[in-house]
């Protein structure tokens, strides 16, 4: 903007700030909120006023990781028709839902459900990116008949909605057996993230300088020791780039898990909703999965700040 | 081994007696990813729409029967699904509009001398990166009519976001619209960084007032931008699922991702469902092909 001169324009600038401020702060509020939320007692969790000051406590997280409920019996008929669904999903799963005292249903089984997401978000990244990586130096280098519509095709693929492929998805897994099982849902987030990792590892390879192989080809290299040993170290913080990307996007992934899995491989996103019933739960131990489950992301997003506009709109803007 | 072989096979290359050809390497490189999306995107097209002339349910071990286009003709004829596809167009106008509202207003806020801009931005980017599953179950936490910090600051009382069913569409609206306008913002500030800053010291010169400047040459300037950005989160909007099934379960938020998925795996209806998935997947090719089209218009520029 031109420089700030006449006191009008000075009086409109203060104002600008004051309002960018104030909106920051109303869009950090819920997830201040959540955070908050997670290191309370469990009596101030739904208090009228709001619980502004408090004494932080572990207590949510040491309940996260305790109150475990594995079923040791199942359910009898009768019991299993008198639970509303959300309690008969989790009894599908061969887990009995444990009511405290209050009738609360309390927590179980997260540990698990972060491991399952953790074990698939990365898996599905490293094949996603390792294969996009490959894909893109070929885009990227050679030519390739009908390029741009190959590059359309792949890109295409992440532009339908979950359900429409979960369905013919959910069929077919059923036949082979891959449902609710980690690989499933790896094959799945790996198909997802492979178009982007494709568009975005393209924009990082084609700006690196062919020189560079060129050079090492006549000192000797074969074209494979050339991408190995020149192209890839020049690439790599788009590939970590691109492989956050990949994470956050698989371990945020909710409509596919929903479908696919319900016990042993089922990831956080479904199970914590879940968690919640009509009942009495206790906040501050769901806060507590939740604070624990957007950490990773959080840091991801502010080690990736910009890389990020790049990235979400597959390059169409260049910062 | 595999080397020796395939440079045998391509002669053609002069790299030949030095590893692997150009052209091999090519297609070893493209080959596998084009497989696998084909299997694993466009095969599974294929067999839902197979699925979509029969009255299969997979709930049943009964055979598939072949019924034609019965399914179609029963779902363009269903007042029930066109009530959802209007549910869904109303969410969509609802909060693409919101955050283009919200999104683009920061934006011009942003695009000054404020101290902590980067800060800021990186704040702001926050919400969008997260699961929409969980920020719909913290946001069922905020908008609790008894406790929720939501009424309280805002002062409501009892007001019942959720549980009321002319609401409820809204406060779903509402919460896309935190998640998604720092979006627009960012694809906004781009666009506003982008405008020459000679036209508006032209503008100063001419007397020209803040709202001629902002018509006449912030707004066509950004345009293209902020047009990506809409049909962008068209888009999305129109895929909701997460959000809306998290949050709400009232008839009148039901989308049409969430009919969809009732349908398919609740109802195990499943050679319908297929056809309703394939009248999605139109509609959503549609949109895809507007998106593309801007998409290269704006790269060319």
């Amino acid at each position: 903007m031109a420089a700030v001169r006449t006191s009008g324009e000075v009086a409109l600038n203060r104002v600008a700030i004051v309002a960018v401020l104030l909106i920051t702060l109303i869009f950090l509020a819920p997830i201040y909120w959540i955070t908050a939320t997670a290191f309370k007692p469990r009596n101030l969790a739904t208090t009228i006023p709001p619980t502004v000051v408090f004494t932080p406590e572990i207590s949510p997280f040491v309940k996260l990781f305790t109150k475990r409920s594995q079923l040791r019996e199942a359910p009898s008929p009768e019991e299993y028709e008198a639970a509303p669904w959300w309690e008969r999903t989790i009894m599908d799963g061969g887990e009995k839902v444990v009511r405290s005292g209050r009738g609360e249903v309390q927590l179980s089984g997260y540990p698990d459900r972060f491991m399952n997401s953790l074990i698939v978000a990365i898996t599905s990244t490293v094949l996603a990116v390792g294969m996009g990586t490959f894909t893109a130096y070929g885009f990227s280098r050679f030519k390739v008949k009908g390029e741009g519509d190959l590059l359309f095709f792949i890109l295409s693929t992440r532009m339908l909605p979950p359900v429409v492929v979960a369905i013919p998805m959910f069929l077919m897994y059923r036949a082979v057996g891959l449902n609710d099982t980690h690989w499933g849902l790896i094959i799945l987030y790996t198909a997802f993230n492979l178009s982007f990792s494709v568009w975005l590892m393209k924009g990082f390879m084609d700006e690196i300088p062919k020189e560079y192989e060129e050079a090492a080809l006549v000192d000797g290299y074969t074209r494979m020791q050339a991408f190995f040993k020149v192209v890839l170290p020049e690439a790599a913080t788009g590939i970590a780039a691109t492989a956050v990307f990949c994470f956050i996007t698989a371990w945020n992934e909710y409509a596919f898990a929903l479908i696919m899995t319900n016990r042993r491989a089922q990831t956080a996103p479904p199970f914590i909703p879940s968690q919640v019933g009509s009942g009495l739960p206790d906040w501050t131990v769901i806060a507590a999965g939740t604070f624990l489950f957007l950490l990773p992301v959080a840091i991801f997003t502010f080690l990736l700040r910009n890389h990020l506009l790049r990235g979400m709109s597959f390059g169409a803007i260049r910062k | 081994m595999a080397t020796a072989v395939m440079t045998t096979l391509d002669p053609r290359s002069r790299a030949a007696s030095r590893g692997l050809s150009d052209i091999s390497i090519r297609n070893l490189f493209i080959i596998p990813t084009i497989v696998f999306l084909i299997v694993f995107n466009i095969f599974p097209l294929l067999y839902s729409l197979g699925y979509s002339f029969t009255d299969f349910r997979a709930s049943t071990n009964a055979p598939a029967r072949f019924v034609g286009l019965a399914n179609y003709r029963a779902l363009l004829n269903d007042p029930f699904i066109w009530s959802n596809f209007a549910i869904t167009a109303k969410y969509v106008i609802v909060s693409v509009a919101g955050q283009v509202l919200v999104g683009f207003g920061v934006a011009m806020l942003l695009n000054r001398a404020i101290p902590f801009k980067g800060l800021i931005t990186t704040l702001l980017l926050l919400p969008m990166m997260l699961s929409m599953a969980v920020v719909g179950l913290f946001w069922k936490l905020l908008y609790n009519p008894s406790w929720g910090v939501i009424n309280y600051v805002l002062g409501l009382g009892n007001f019942e976001w959720l549980s009321n069913p002319d609401m409820a569409l809204y406060a779903i609206a509402i919460t896309d619209i935190w998640m998604w306008s720092p979006f627009v913002m960012l694809l906004s500030l781009a666009g506003l960084s982008a405008v020459p800053k000679h036209l508006y010291e032209a503008a100063a010169i001419d007397r020209a007032g803040p709202f001629y400047t902002f018509f006449r040459i912030t707004l066509p300037l950004v345009a293209p931008i902020l047009m990506i950005a809409i049909i962008f989160r068209t888009m999305e909007a129109f895929k909701t699922f997460d959000l809306a099934y998290i949050l709400s379960s009232q008839p009148t938020t039901e989308v049409i991702s969430i009919r969809l998925y009732k349908m398919a795996f609740q109802e195990w209806q499943t050679g319908m469902s297929c056809a309703l998935a394939y009248i999605v997947l139109i509609m959503v090719l549609a949109i895809t092909n507007i998106y593309v089209k801007y998409l290269n218009k704006v790269k060319e520029r």
